[in-house]
Parts: structure tokens; C-alpha cells; sequence
């Protein structure tokens, strides 16, 4: 059975993401998952305090769709194809457990020094959770995209503003893990 | 019928996401320390059919199931808003180690913590609509 819980290795997900891309476009939508946050401020009624939630949302109901297929992905996965263990390379196992005590690479998919409810009293771990989320959507939306949107829709139509935009993902995820973690975890 | 179609389409980007382990935080941090090819080999495949599939849509006219055009429209040019909103975007995608796609996915696994990001990111996505015109695009 090992072969159904072991994670698919690079070759078989790169491919299936981008298939995920076309069965999105052949059904006449593009693969961005961003976009459903801004559908959901809308139909949460953000529309009386911006124009830019003032729109149609009941016809951006096809991204909720998607979102609530991604939850039901997520709990299929986790319970009956994995065991939830996450396997990292061992020099950045070691670098995590000496530096910042997350001792939890192999064990378990998310670290539980950060993602177990055990913290749900712990300020600051809300607010490094709260903050990321924040300033995920804050610049999803200015970005125009996301991961998805942009480093695999917007880069598979050679659009150059993806290009900028992934450029600029990956400038802050490096300085947010190299400069930025140091002084926090 | 079509709202079917999406959530299987949903249905399976959840399962790619947390069996490639994309939605893993374990895999975003090392990613950004350089330390495994993982995220760059899903990445960089799934981009280089990506590329491939997209011009063959386009030097063939391919429309989707049910006639109109493919959304593929040419994304606005400008360079303020994607380095400024991406850097944004790569710091909280590094804070969290989850970006919108595998947020949901593990909001499914049984993760409630990731509530939190989600609540995050609603916050930041409403904040951007209010300051929208303020900023430089």
C-alpha cells in the first residue's frame, strides 16, 4: 500500500498542475487561486466600503467552487493517500531543530511547533499566522495573481508582468527565510 | 453540470497539492534556503508543458467545451504593482508557508490553525480594495 500514501515525486505533480491548468481552461476559466478571496469579499458585502468588491460576484461563484473542491481534495489526500509525514532534506531538518527548535520535519506534514492548536493562546503565533495570510492577500490582489495565477498561468502565456511578479514572489521569500526568520522564530 | 466539472477540477488540484507535498510549510522553507530541487522541478514542469499546451491552444484556435474564447488575456504591463504586490506576496507565502491554492487544501487536511491565514488573507485582499487608488500600479 506504500505506493498510494507516498508522495508523488516533482515529475508527477509538475505535469498534473499543469493539466489542472488546461481542464480549467477547456472548461472556458484560468487557473488562478487568488481570485476566489476577492469573490469572497464580495459576497461578504465589501462592496459598500470599496469599489473594487462592487461587482457580480454570483457570476465568480465557478472560483468558490473550485475552492470548496480544493478543501475536499485536501481531506480525501490527507486521510486516505498520505501519512502525513513530510520528508525534508536532512541538512535543513538539522538547521531547523538547531536553530528555531522545529523538530517536527519527518513527523508531520505542517510543523506542529507552529500549526498545532496547542497555540491557539500563543500571541505570537497568531500574529506570524495572521501577517503572513495578511500580507498573502494583501499582495495577491495588488500583484494581480498568485502563485498559480502568475508563476504558472501568466508565465505559460509568456506574459513579462508574471515574470516581474515571480521575480518579486521570490525576492521576499528569500528575504523573509534568510533575513527576516533570524530575527522572529 | 459545470459547477460539477469545477469542483472536480478542485477535487484534484487538492489532492496534486498536499500529494506533492506543495502545501507542505516543511517544503515552501526549504525551497527558499535551496536546499531541494522538489518545488522547482513541480514548478518548472508543470511551466514547461504549460508553455507547450498554450501555443499549440493558440496556433490551432482551440475553444473550450461549449464555444467562446480561452482565457488567455494578455495580462496589463506595468512594473510597480507585480515587484511591490509580489514581494508582498513572497514574504507572507514564506511567513505562512501556504499561498492561496494550498491554504484551502490544508483547511481540508485538518489543519484549524490554517483558519487564521485564511482570516489573513481576506484581511489583506479587503484592505487592498480600500487602498487600491492610493497605490502605485
Amino acid at each position: 500500500m506504500e505506493w498510494i500514501t507516498d508522495p508523488w515525486p516533482w515529475y508527477v505533480a509538475g505535469p498534473l498542475i499543469a493539466l489542472t491548468m488546461f481542464l480549467l481552461l477547456l472548461v472556458g476559466k484560468q487557473f488562478g487561486m487568488s481570485s476566489n478571496l476577492r469573490t469572497a469579499c464580495s459576497a461578504l458585502g465589501c462592496g459598500k466600503a470599496a469599489d473594487f468588491f462592487k461587482f457580480d460576484w454570483k457570476e465568480q461563484r465557478w472560483n468558490l467552487t473550485v475552492v470548496a473542491g480544493a478543501i475536499i481534495g485536501g481531506f480525501i489526500a490527507s486521510n486516505y493517500m498520505s501519512d502525513n509525514t513530510v520528508e525534508i532534506n536532512e541538512v535543513t531538518a538539522t538547521e531547523l531543530s538547531q536553530e528555531y527548535n522545529i523538530d517536527s520535519a519527518g513527523e508531520a506534514y505542517l510543523p506542529t511547533e507552529i500549526f498545532s492548536t496547542d497555540h491557539l493562546n500563543d500571541p505570537k503565533i497568531l500574529l506570524i499566522l495572521l501577517a503572513g495570510g495578511f500580507m498573502v492577500g494583501f499582495g495577491a490582489r495588488y500583484a494581480g495573481g498568485c502563485t498559480s495565477g502568475h508563476a504558472i498561468s501568466g508565465l505559460s502565456n509568456l506574459q513579462l508582468p508574471s515574470l516581474i511578479a515571480v521575480i518579486g514572489f521570490f525576492i521576499g521569500g528569500l528575504v523573509m527565510i534568510n533575513f527576516i526568520y533570524p530575527l522572529i522564530f | 453540470m459545470r459547477y460539477l466539472s469545477y469542483l472536480a477540477i478542485g477535487i484534484f488540484f487538492g489532492i496534486v497539492m498536499f500529494k506533492s507535498e506543495a502545501a507542505s510549510w516543511f517544503r515552501i522553507y526549504e525551497m527558499f534556503r535551496f536546499d531541494s530541487f522538489h518545488m522547482y522541478g513541480i514548478i518548472g514542469s508543470a511551466l514547461v508543458l504549460g508553455v507547450i499546451g498554450i501555443q499549440v491552444i493558440k496556433r490551432n484556435n482551440i475553444k473550450p467545451l461549449g464555444g467562446g474564447e480561452m482565457s488567455l488575456k494578455p495580462k496589463e504591463m506595468g512594473v510597480p504593482r507585480y515587484l511591490i504586490g509580489g514581494i508582498i506576496f513572497g514574504l507572507g507565502w514564506a511567513l505562512s508557508g501556504a499561498c492561496p491554492g494550498p491554504m484551502y487544501v490544508l483547511a481540508g487536511a485538518g489543519f484549524p490553525m490554517i483558519l487564521i491565514v485564511i482570516f489573513g488573507a481576506l484581511l489583506g485582499t479587503f484592505v487592498y480594495g480600500l487602498l487600491r487608488s492610493k497605490l502605485p500600479h
